[in-house]
């Protein structure tokens, strides 16, 4: 189809009013307390990396940070580790009771985690694992392991049959075969899988936020605590959120070109 | 689809993801059902209360039974606003963003950067935007004459919240109709110039049938999603004012760690979650149903 000039001047408008409230935050992390209560300013008049000065030097805040990244991580290894094989199986044959147990597996990504969260604290505290990064990432993969289940089922599908029966037959083990023509057959599909099981694992807070008190507090809860704490540091709060946008924004760039056939599947 | 050979030794396949989902899902769904049925005298003193609960919730009669009502109305009407806006906004956005080119990474990743923003930090950021005199939202509506504010207006806070889920999860929609819109070969587009067709027939006749399936897909994420709501109105309105934006799992929270009121919260919890099941179920009717016709 020929595009006119419209759709690009409604896109480029779209695409602005959307990073209109994170400009706003940017904005606001860069001022000063005094300055933001004094009035609307469309760009900081005299921009100060103080903030951002502060939480880095803050253990708290550098720790949290930490402790995210590494749920996540944890997360996002085990999701996609254990939803391979159950992909392929789910793809390439028939067992009883499979689409009953896919059907479940669906449900669990519809699961509120306020119905959760209570059940959750007794569960992880009851076997030791509360206040650690462990019970997050466990947790998260309520709904992680599902998802990564869905998404790499619909890449299976896009290998043809033939070449598991072509192995077979030049006497590749089932092991070898998996891990040395298979895994990287559906390299493309493991990295969309990670992109969104990082994306689900690090977006999430309550479930974190009721894990954990204060050895694996993660950011997201450091800054809840921030609120209260002194009265509204606005401008803190700000840069701690434009922090929290870093990783997503790096990993994102490193799947844009496989998003869009991510999502193609219609897998998430 | 029907060739797939039998082999029911696939479940030691699936054998880890079993153990992994059961742990995070059985167990606290039995603690849901124990509290459900049973009522507390204090610390781990339980004794057998029936259906005691569930007959109270769903009398709207009782106290707890209007509130159950009126929250569920309230979230049903957020869901239908929120689709009503996301679905086509997010249909149009898609026609709209570039098909090649360099600029395609870039909208890409612009579109979905807001899904990649911890929900927490959604809420605070709107809640400042939000706010007349420090917030461009606030201030821009304020100056506009319009009463403005979303702890003292019901209507301020509930189409904030609207608006907040249209900004965070649109994204979601055009991302999947942009990948359902990739998907249909040149050679369609081609046919249709040749007949002379106009824009809105090429949309109708050809695409949109084409999108059918991720538009299931993605009115079922976001039905799920916006009647989940929970993390955006505990931060930017906490439920309020009055219980304006009060939707079910605010209240389910208010109920459970607030009052500490664990069995009425518990049967709340299995309704609230039937319900989830339930709509869940329609769409994955219509949806495995759209893929055999696609098969065939």
């Amino acid at each position: 189809m020929r595009r006119g000039v419209i759709p690009n001047i409604v896109i480029v408008l779209y695409l602005l009013a959307l990073m209109l409230p994170i400009y706003w935050l940017i904005n606001l992390s860069l001022r000063t307390n005094t300055d933001i209560m004094s009035g609307l300013a469309l760009w900081p008049h005299h921009p100060t990396l103080a903030k951002y000065r502060a939480i880095f030097d803050d253990p708290t805040w550098v720790h949290g940070f930490g402790v995210s990244l590494t749920y996540v991580a944890i997360n996002t290894v085990i999701s996609v580790t254990v939803a391979l094989p159950a992909a392929y199986a789910f793809n390439r044959y028939r067992f009883i009771g499979d689409k009953h147990l896919f059907f479940w597996l669906l449900t669990n990504l519809m699961a509120p985690a306020s119905v959760f969260a209570m059940p959750f604290f007794n569960l992880y505290y009851a076997v030791g694992l509360f206040d650690t990064v462990w019970a997050v990432a466990l947790a998260h993969c309520l709904f992680n392991v599902p998802l990564a289940v869905w998404i790499l089922e619909g890449f299976v599908g896009g290998v043809p049959r033939e070449i598991d029966e072509t192995a077979a037959i030049d006497g590749y083990s089932f092991p070898r075969f998996f891990v040395t023509l298979f895994l990287p057959l559906i390299a493309n599909g493991i990295g969309v899988t990670a992109f969104f099981c990082f994306m689900f694992s690090w977006v999430e807070e309550l479930l974190a936020t009721t894990l954990t008190s204060s050895n694996a507090l993660p950011f997201a809860a450091v800054m809840t605590r921030s609120y209260s704490a002194s009265g509204m540091d606005w401008s803190l709060l700000a840069a701690a959120g434009v922090l929290t946008m870093i990783p997503g924004a790096i990993v994102i760039w490193f799947v844009r070109n496989h998003i869009a056939k991510g999502f193609a599947l219609g897998r998430v | 689809m029907m060739d797939k050979p039998w082999n029911n030794r696939a479940w030691f396949f699936v054998a880890p993801v079993l153990v992994f989902v059961l742990f995070s899902s059985l167990v606290p769904v039995m603690t849901v059902v124990n509290y459900s049925i049973q009522d507390s005298m204090g610390v781990n003193n339980f004794f057998w209360n029936g259906d005691a609960w569930f007959r109270a919730l769903l009398d709207p009669s009782t106290e707890i039974g209007a509130r159950f009502q009126d929250a569920l109305i309230r979230t049903f009407l957020f869901s239908c606003s929120a689709l009503a806006i996301e679905v086509p906004l997010g249909i149009a956005m898609a026609l709209c963003l570039p098909r090649r080119g360099w600029a395609v990474g870039i909208a890409l990743v612009v579109t979905a950067l807001p899904m990649l923003i911890p929900w927490n930090v959604v809420g605070t950021m709107w809640q400042i935007f939000s706010r007349a005199d420090i917030g461009l939202y606030g201030a821009a509506l304020t100056g506009l004459g319009l009463h403005y504010n979303v702890t003292q207006e019901s209507i301020s806070a509930w189409t904030t919240i609207v608006v907040i889920d249209v900004w965070h999860w649109t994204p979601l929609v055009i991302l999947l109709s942009y990948a359902g819109l990739r998907a249909i070969p040149d050679a369609f587009y081609q046919a249709a110039r040749i007949d002379g067709a106009s824009r809105w027939a090429v949309f109708r006749n050809i695409e949109l049938p084409k999108l059918q399936k991720v538009l299931v897909i993605a009115v079922l994420l976001r039905f799920m999603q916006t009647f989940m709501i929970y993390t955006e109105p505990a931060v930017v309105t906490g439920g309020g004012p009055g219980s304006a934006t009060t939707f079910l799992s605010i209240d389910l929270v208010k109920i459970a760690i607030g009052q500490v009121d664990l069995g009425s919260a518990a049967a709340m919890s299995l309704v609230y979650y039937l319900i989830i099941l339930t709509v869940c179920w329609v769409f994955y009717t219509i949806m495995t149903q759209l893929d055999a016709r696609g098969d065939r």
